[in-house]
């Protein structure tokens, strides 16, 4: 190969390389090794876990354990789709496309809004593009609901240093002036409390902003869609549709707007179309928008995005279907329920948010820090919950998937009741 | 075709519609184990009323669909994927096994920190592993992908000079970009809140380092620069131009997209850079997943590390690893959680399966494909700045051939489909005609990069030949080339049960 090339040895291809700069020494990283070792060295790092595997999941806060059903990862783990590159060359990519357009589709269903992109990186990156695709012009002011993920506020807040916004907290009725361009509410809320979205989102539009739901995409079986409830742009984070849980990530930003914002829309969105001989196919389309070809004129700098979490998110919920999408909330209603009301019976629980109604989720006030006990719970064999230090470091926020059954509840309520004595 | 030249069988064609056309009511994939206690619902006011029309089909149904869609797709497993700037290199299974490990994948975000120790502990020697083939001091894994990682990079340059006394708050207004740069970087520019500009090219391909003298003054705030550039050349003036933005208090953010190219042989912190990102989906092997997910973890030099988003893993002396919040610098969060933690695990995997060995071999590999390619090209494409020689990929250029017979680069791409090839970029970079980005990747043998250049060879003479298979091309694929123009003015970006033409 080097005749070819015409040189005599490797190091003159590297020839470029100013000696200055050359590394004079090896890389101080160990010697590769086998397939073997090396999975050996990570079994190790991974029993070092105590995940939800071992410990019976109550923890939310984002990010949830679901049951993901053996037929997801069956196809989405397919080498055809998973070690192929975005979309670009549509002919060798009609897989993808099509799998993207049919994700595209069911968000629409599940929203009730008119248009999805193709996905984001996760739900607190769909809503900083979300807040992105409002502003403008005299409006550049966005309001944020007391009930929204602080780690949400967090990364608006952190984009918002470059962008030129500063996101501002409200409770209550949204104070919308002429300089406001969004309103942002999460519901149901971090701490599982159902909103009165449809009230807040009538005041954004009286004073001319822009509404903006986080919505739990497995909370539309049973709550009425962001759609119906008047939002312009609903975000979510998909990790429950059928992708796990994985630290933290790789996750799924979903974002669906209406039809007249969808030239502001972020992110690769695939379109149908029709081949030189009439048949269907499905290509990446209204590219003039994005970063390749407006570069700095683009609304966002996305490229990558999550198509691989949105392909498994679109098996999920055809597995799901629409009775199974209904059957799923209303298990996780049920549970919450049960679980809420026998842990309030424990001595010193109550609600922290009293008299309102939860979907997964519920916040508990505790007669002892929140921190302490989780970790306490986790000698039990329970993640306990997610600590939430705003609202008081005695606030513990648990959910209720339909994964857990009434013994494990149980269980957990006994464990909760020892931890608590003593 | 030539011999060794992959043998790819196309699926059942595109012809049994979407998922939910495969609907039929009353049939369902999904079961639960029975409500057991009691049924509570939601207030009325927050009921849904009309069920979502999601597909009604059982498992077989969704199996045999998706399958067949999979089997429309090409992948790296298909067969070769030259396409430039985006490293289609082989992704090894096993990286799939280990990530699969319950204690990586069940692991929640929100855990005790003393329950996921080996997660830490990866985060750790990962990042440890990053500095040192970047020559950085230290690195976030938040960001999800590399453009998340330009504002990461874009926003610790802003907060740097915001912290500057000597300087008036806002003087720094300028990021200066190449014009050969890929999109993200002049976006994620104007996202920072800074303005874009482009620093123009010389006739060797290389950043003009007089023009770029005539543009560095004391509003610049950085340079966005790829070594080996997006040209696949090396920037042999590479400390003049850092040490230039440098003289003016101006930061040097290293896109890592080329990274794949130097491993083991220069690093970005020798050449002078202050902030790195990383694509672990092209240079650490991640499968790209159709367009994610990526990761794109950050390094910084020591004087920067205060800023990097917080938390970021921290050792204790005892050996236990902990998130570190307590960092007042800090831009702030990008990620809801920690980044693509299950994404980085793979690329642990890469890392230290290939070792600091394997990952200088793996650069080498991939330098000496990239020129053999080229050379064996060179008479039918020859390369658009043939001064220097490229890295680990090149840029071809078809305009010769689109003067003499018609033909562009894009009917060339289109034939090789149909020779059983994924094609080269093409159109990319903006500054040269008809360009053609190769990059072949170290994971190619020499069997294939034979066949593959025969392949390319062969649509060259064919173009003159018989250009009617490039211009019809492809026939081999499930549909044919399709109308974009018709796409973005009938925008049809859902099915829809009421639209007759479903």
């Amino acid at each position: 190969m080097l005749a070819t090339i015409g040189c005599s040895s490797i190091d003159e291809l590297f020839a470029q390389i100013p000696p200055s700069v050359r590394l004079d020494r090896p890389l101080a990283i160990p010697d590769g090794v086998s397939e073997m070792e090396l999975a050996a060295d990570l079994r190790a790092l991974a029993r070092r876990n105590r995940s939800a595997d071992d410990l019976v999941c109550f923890a939310g806060g984002g990010a949830y354990d679901h049951y993901v059903p053996s037929v997801v990862w069956a196809l989405a783990g397919r080498s055809e789709l998973y070690t192929s590159y975005t979309p670009y060359q549509p002919e060798l990519s009609q897989g993808v496309l099509q799998i993207l357009f049919e994700y595209q589709s069911m968000i629409c269903e599940l929203t009730g809004l008119e248009v999805s992109n193709a996905s984001l990186y996760d739900g607190v990156t769909a809503l900083v593009e979300a807040v992105h695709m409002t502003i403008g012009g005299e409006r550049s002011r966005v309001l944020v609901s007391a009930g929204v993920d602080r780690r949400a506020v967090e990364a608006l807040r952190t984009a918002g240093q470059g962008a030129g916004y500063e996101p501002e907290s409200f409770e209550g009725e949204p104070p919308v002036t002429d300089d406001v361009a969004a309103v942002v509410v999460q519901h149901p809320n971090v701490y599982g409390v159902l909103e009165p979205a449809r009230e807040r989102f009538a005041a954004a539009h009286a004073g001319g902003a822009a509404a903006i739901q986080i919505f739990d995409p497995l909370s539309l079986g049973v709550l009425a869609p962001p759609g119906e409830l008047g939002a312009d742009i609903a975000v979510g984070e998909g990790q429950c549709l059928g992708n796990h849980l994985n630290y933290g990530g790789p996750y799924l930003g979903i974002i669906a707007g209406r039809m007249a914002d969808v030239r502001k829309l972020p992110g690769r969105i695939v379109g149908e179309t029709v081949d030189v001989e009439g048949r269907t196919g499905y290509v990446l389309t209204l590219q003039a928008r994005e970063q390749h070809i407006r570069r700095d004129k683009a609304n966002s700098n996305i490229c990558t995005n999550q198509t691989l979490m949105a392909i498994a998110a679109a098996v999920y919920l055809a597995w799901l279907g629409p009775e199974g999408l209904a059957e799923l909330g209303r298990q996780c209603v049920s549970k919450t329920a049960y679980a809420a009301q026998a842990l309030t019976a424990l001595p010193g629980v109550s609600h922290a948010f009293a008299g309102e109604a939860s979907f997964k989720e519920v916040a508990l006030r505790l007669p002892r820090p929140a921190t302490e006990v989780i970790d306490a719970m986790v000698d039990r064999g329970f993640l306990a919950g997610v600590a939430m230090p705003q609202a008081g470091d005695d606030v513990l926020v648990i959910a209720l998937t339909e994964r857990r059954s009434r013994g494990e509840i149980d269980a957990f309520v006994e464990a909760m009741g020892e931890v608590l004595a003593s | 075709m030539s011999d060794g030249a992959p043998v790819r069988t196309q699926g059942p064609r595109a012809s049994s519609g979407t998922i939910m056309e495969r609907s039929s009511p009353g049939r369902r994939s999904s079961a639960f184990a029975p409500l057991d206690v009691a049924e509570a619902g939601v207030p009325a006011e927050h009921q849904r009323t009309g069920a979502p029309e999601l597909p009604q089909v059982a498992e077989i149904d969704l199996v045999r669909h998706y399958t067949m869609l999979s089997q429309q797709n090409y992948g790296v497993d298909t067969g070769p994927y030259p396409l430039g700037s985006c490293t289609m290199k082989y992704n090894p299974k096993v990286a799939e096994t280990v990530a699969a490990f319950p204690g990586f994948q069940r692991a929640h975000p929100l855990q005790p920190e003393a329950t996921v120790q080996g997660t830490l502990e990866m985060l750790w020697r990962l990042e440890r592993a990053l500095c040192e083939i970047t020559g950085m001091a230290r690195a976030t894994m938040q960001p999800p992908a590399g453009a998340c990682g330009e504002m990461t990079g874009l926003l610790i340059m802003r907060a740097f000079h915001a912290d500057r006394a000597e300087e008036p708050p806002g003087a720094r207004t300028k990021v200066l970009i190449p014009d050969a740069a890929h999109g993200t970087n002049p976006a994620s520019v104007r996202l920072a809140g800074f303005e874009a500009v482009s620093v123009p090219s010389d006739d060797r391909g290389l950043v003009d380092v007089e023009a770029l003298r005539g543009l560095v003054d004391d509003e610049v705030a950085g340079l966005m620069l790829t070594n080996p550039n997006t040209l696949g050349l090396f920037e042999e003036r590479i400390e003049e131009i850092t040490g230039l933005l440098h003289s003016v208090g101006a930061l040097v953010y290293y896109d890592g997209a080329n990274l794949n190219a130097i491993m083991g042989k220069t690093r970005p912190g020798d050449m002078g850079f202050d902030i790195v990102h990383i694509n672990t989906h092209k240079t650490f092997a991640t499968p790209h997943g159709g367009g994610g997910p990526g990761a794109g973890p950050v390094g910084v030099t020591e004087r920067l590390a205060g800023y990097l988003p917080a938390p970021i893993v921290a050792r204790d002396d005892d050996g236990t690893f902990r998130w570190d919040r307590d960092r007042p610098e800090s831009i702030g969060r990008l990620h809801g959680f920690h980044g693509n933690v299950g994404v980085l695990v793979r690329a642990y995997a890469y890392v230290f399966g290939h070792g600091g060995d394997g990952l200088t071999e793996v650069s080498e590999l991939a330098v000496v494909n990239a020129n053999y390619l080229a050379a064996r090209l060179a008479h039918a494409f020859p390369l658009a700045y043939p001064d220097a020689p490229p890295m680990h990929e090149f840029v071809s250029t078809a305009e010769a051939l689109k003067r003499q017979t018609g033909i562009r680069a894009m009917d060339v791409a289109k034939r090789l489909i149909d020779l059983g090839y994924h094609p080269s970029t093409v159109y990319f970079p903006l500054v040269v005609d008809e360009a053609m980005m190769v990059e072949p990747t170290e994971t190619e043998s020499k069997q294939t990069l034979d066949a593959m250049a025969d392949a390319f060879l062969q649509a060259a003479e064919e173009a003159r030949s018989d250009p009617d298979l490039l211009h019809d091309a492809p026939v081999t694929t499930p549909v044919r080339r399709l109308d974009e123009a018709r796409a973005a003015r009938h925008l049809k970006l859902r099915w829809d049960a009421g639209d007759p033409s479903t």
